[in-house]
């Protein structure tokens, strides 16, 4: 189960660096919601995988008997998830705000904020799609 | 100690929840975030001067035993830090009563401010890996609406920039965490501290590092990864900049030499080879950005990514007087970057232009704003007697007792460089001939005087550390020694 | 903007049960599954799917808060249950309880101060979400003007 785990994981990875490479802002986006959960994944399966124990206590105990599974990495994970999930909404309407404002999506034009000097060293049609 | 130590933090919370409860008058705003930052500054020196009588100070967060709840330590480093950052918060707020918009103002900009503070006050005195991750959470979302208040279009585009290489900077960050919560079983500092022996494999532990050094040199702005840092710190106003460029690239300084000096004690093979490469890349990239740049703000800005080399630099030769070197140097260039970039603002609001080129006469118009322009200038050039002397010279006697020869030579080479970009600005914006035009600036004296005072007082202040460096300079030091010594560290987090 | 009969009849009915089973969730929250955040989640979707069937000025309007000033609110019940325990002098957010004796009751009610947090963090949780809603759905209209 864990090397199922560490593959998916893995597979996450690569998919969003693939994804955070590409000029495209909205394609950044996804890749950056991908490699959250790749992350999640990771720090889940770090914290050992161990099934059908929930750590509840049962009622009129006060520890539980025997092995069960972490708790913490769950905690953790949630953490993430809500930070994330913030983060998330603040940066697609930052991309949003930010077409309608300079009608473009795409990483190489936004150039309002740079100085006014040719920075552009391809010319286009060498460039890959974005 | 359970109160005092949970004061930096509460205070900039207590204070960023008034504000936004009173975010219709705005004169309570302005108050209030005054006072809360004046406050912070008197909780913070109580720490400070704690610590400084009675050593290293912990609490326990809703009295959960280390290493099972989250603790709060401070240690010289940490105390210093926030006392610094404090100070720094003061001069912003003040300045902030003018230098900001009643726009921004109402859209919650004290509120964003002290938030800010919270949060990088927290990442100073946590003494938890997964609690540092989310004060850095904290501090990055107030930084981000930060930089967009206001909605112009370049703020628009530079906060795509920080956003989205930020955002891949935490993944890292958290990615670093999960791993060594694997193989530790624990996210208590100290308590991570005395079992990264039993990480057998060394390989893992180099990825380890590996994680936490592009993470954390993101967002300190090291080479190669700081393209973002001049794409966006230029387009906020210069408040906002101050705070950016004083406290948030030292915060990932802060946490790289915290989690390199306690949890890799000893790195194995290439870790130090590679921070002084590192070091010595971000010092001359940065300077040379500054060189060619004619925008005062993004100068600047390169101008705190070459700063930020020097402290690594400090960290790679991993001996306490190099450290000492590193903490000293964080500590002056707190005020010297927030100060250069609250005098950038006057400089832009006295003559409505960015260029350098185009500024002119400044000397002659303003000559206190020219006087106060020499200090963080000179001190951040390594001019003698400004504290940022002291900090060099400590690095290069911690350099040349390591051997380290080439990376020395690039540090004293890169300090006339940066003595010859601010020598440039002084030349171009203060000493040329008196503009025409004259000054665009509709101020009044006494609103000037709003955004001179803090200047002024931050200039007074350093030069007072340049001329009697002794007692900061032992703090740093002893702040090196709990760094490169952590069994006292250790001893008090875990009893 | 279009108003469909049905999601509106059908809103008048969910939007009650929503806010009382946030509230259940709120305050099963100690000890099973739910708590402050969830229960701001679901009070929050019943506030949005309000502002789908008759628009954003009208859930603003039944809001009757600002999203900011519920917001600063929960923040402010948050951080003053950590503050209340300090001044007790127990540790920051240390959970105090009380045990209340409830006529008709064999075992007295127990509060905690966690309570006060939780219902902080469901402030918090109603507020951001509207915020970040509100905001958005108020500028779709003239957001793209071609």
């Amino acid at each position: 189960m864990e090397l199922i785990l560490a593959v998916v994981s893995g597979t996450l990875f690569a998919a969003s660096f693939y994804l955070l490479l590409r000029r495209n802002l909205l394609r950044f986006v996804i890749g950056i919601i991908i490699l959250g959960n790749a992350v999640n994944l990771l720090i889940f399966t770090m914290g050992r995988l161990t099934r059908e124990v929930p750590p509840v206590i049962p009622y009129g105990q006060k520890v539980i008997e025997g092995a069960y599974a972490n708790p913490l990495p769950q905690a953790l994970i949630l953490t993430a998830i809500v930070i994330s999930f913030g983060l998330l909404a603040f940066t697609l309407v930052l991309v949003y705000r930010n077409y309608t404002v300079s009608r473009t999506i795409d990483a190489d034009r936004l150039t309002a904020s740079e100085p006014e000097q040719d920075v552009d060293l391809h010319t286009q049609k060498k460039r890959l799609p974005a | 100690m359970k109160v005092l130590l949970v004061l930096p933090v509460l205070i900039p919370a207590v204070t960023g929840i008034l504000t936004l409860l009173l975010r219709r008058s705005r004169f309570a705003q302005r108050a209030l975030s005054v006072l809360g930052a004046v406050a912070l500054l008197g909780a913070s020196s109580a720490v400070l001067w704690t610590v400084q009588t009675n050593g290293i100070q912990v609490a326990q967060m809703g009295n959960w035993a280390a290493p099972f709840g989250i603790t709060l330590v401070a240690d010289s480093f940490s105390a210093g830090l926030i006392t610094i950052s404090a100070f720094v918060a003061v001069a912003v707020a003040v300045y902030a009563l003018r230098g900001m918009d009643v726009e921004r103002e109402f859209f919650g900009f004290h509120t964003l401010f002290h938030l800010l503070m919270m949060g990088i006050n927290g990442a100073f005195i946590t003494g938890d890996l997964f609690n540092m991750y989310v004060w850095f959470e904290v501090l990055l979302i107030a930084s981000f609406v930060l930089l967009v208040l206001g909605n112009e279009e370049k703020q628009l585009e530079g906060a795509v920039k920080y956003v989205g290489i930020n955002l891949v900077a935490s993944v890292s960050f958290l990615t670093a965490i999960g791993l060594l919560y694997g193989f530790t079983g624990s996210l208590n500092f100290a308590d991570i501290a005395t079992s990264m022996g039993n990480i057998q494999e060394a390989g893992l532990e180099a990825t380890i590092a590996a994680l936490f050094l592009v993470g954390f040199g993101i967002k300190a702005g090291l080479f190669p990864l700081y393209f973002w840092l001049p794409a966006s710190y230029h387009t906020p106003p210069a408040p906002v900049a101050a705070i950016f460029a004083g406290l948030l690239t030292k915060v990932g300084v802060y946490s790289l030499i915290r989690i390199f000096t306690l949890l890799f004690p000893d790195p194995t093979g290439y870790t130090k080879t590679l921070l002084l490469v590192v070091a010595g890349a971000t010092m001359v990239i940065g300077v040379l950005g500054a060189l060619t740049e004619r925008n005062v703000n993004r100068l600047l800005a390169f101008l705190v990514i070459s700063a930020m080399g020097y402290v690594v630099m400090g960290l790679g030769f991993f001996t306490t007087l190099g450290l000492a070197g590193a903490v000293f140097y964080i500590f002056q260039d707190i005020p010297v970057k927030a100060s250069l970039f609250l005098i950038g603002g006057v400089m832009e609001r006295e003559t409505g232009t960015t260029e350098v080129g185009k500024m002119g006469g400044l000397y002659m118009h303003r000559p206190l704003l020219a006087l106060s322009f020499i200090v963080p200038a000179f001190s951040l050039a390594g001019f003698p007697p400004f504290p940022g002397f002291w900090g060099k010279l400590t690095l290069v006697q911690a350099g040349l007792a390591t051997e380290n020869y080439l990376i020395v030579a690039i540090a004293l080479l890169v300090g006339v460089l940066t003595l010859l970009v601010v020598a440039q600005v002084w030349a171009r914006a203060f000493w040329s001939p008196a503009r025409e035009e004259g000054l665009v600036s509709t101020d009044s004296p006494l609103q000037r005087s709003v955004l001179q005072a803090p200047i002024v007082v931050i200039g007074v202040a350093l030069l007072a550390v340049g001329l009697y460096a002794q007692p900061l300079f032992d703090l740093a030091q002893q702040a090196a020694d709990n760094l490169t010594n952590t069994a006292p560290y250790i001893q008090a987090v875990l009893g | 903007m279009i108003r469909s009969l049905i999601l509106q009849i059908a809103t008048r009915l969910l939007v009650p049960i929503l806010l009382l089973f946030s509230i259940f969730m709120l305050l099963r929250g100690h000890n099973l599954p739910g708590g402050g955040f969830v229960g701001g989640l679901v009070a929050a979707s019943a506030f949005v799917l309000y502002s789908l069937a008759v628009g954003v000025d009208g859930a603003r309007r039944v809001l009757r808060l600002a999203p900011r000033t519920l917001l600063g609110t929960g923040l402010a019940c948050s951080v003053g249950a950590g503050i209340l325990s300090l001044a007790t002098g127990a540790s920051f957010l240390q959970s105090l309880w009380v045990k209340v004796p409830l006529p008709g009751l064999s075992d007295p009610l127990k509060l905690g101060s966690t309570l006060i947090f939780d219902i902080g963090v469901m402030f918090v949780v109603v507020g951001t979400v509207l915020l970040m809603v509100f905001s958005v759905e108020d500028r779709v209209p003239g957001l793209i003007d071609d």
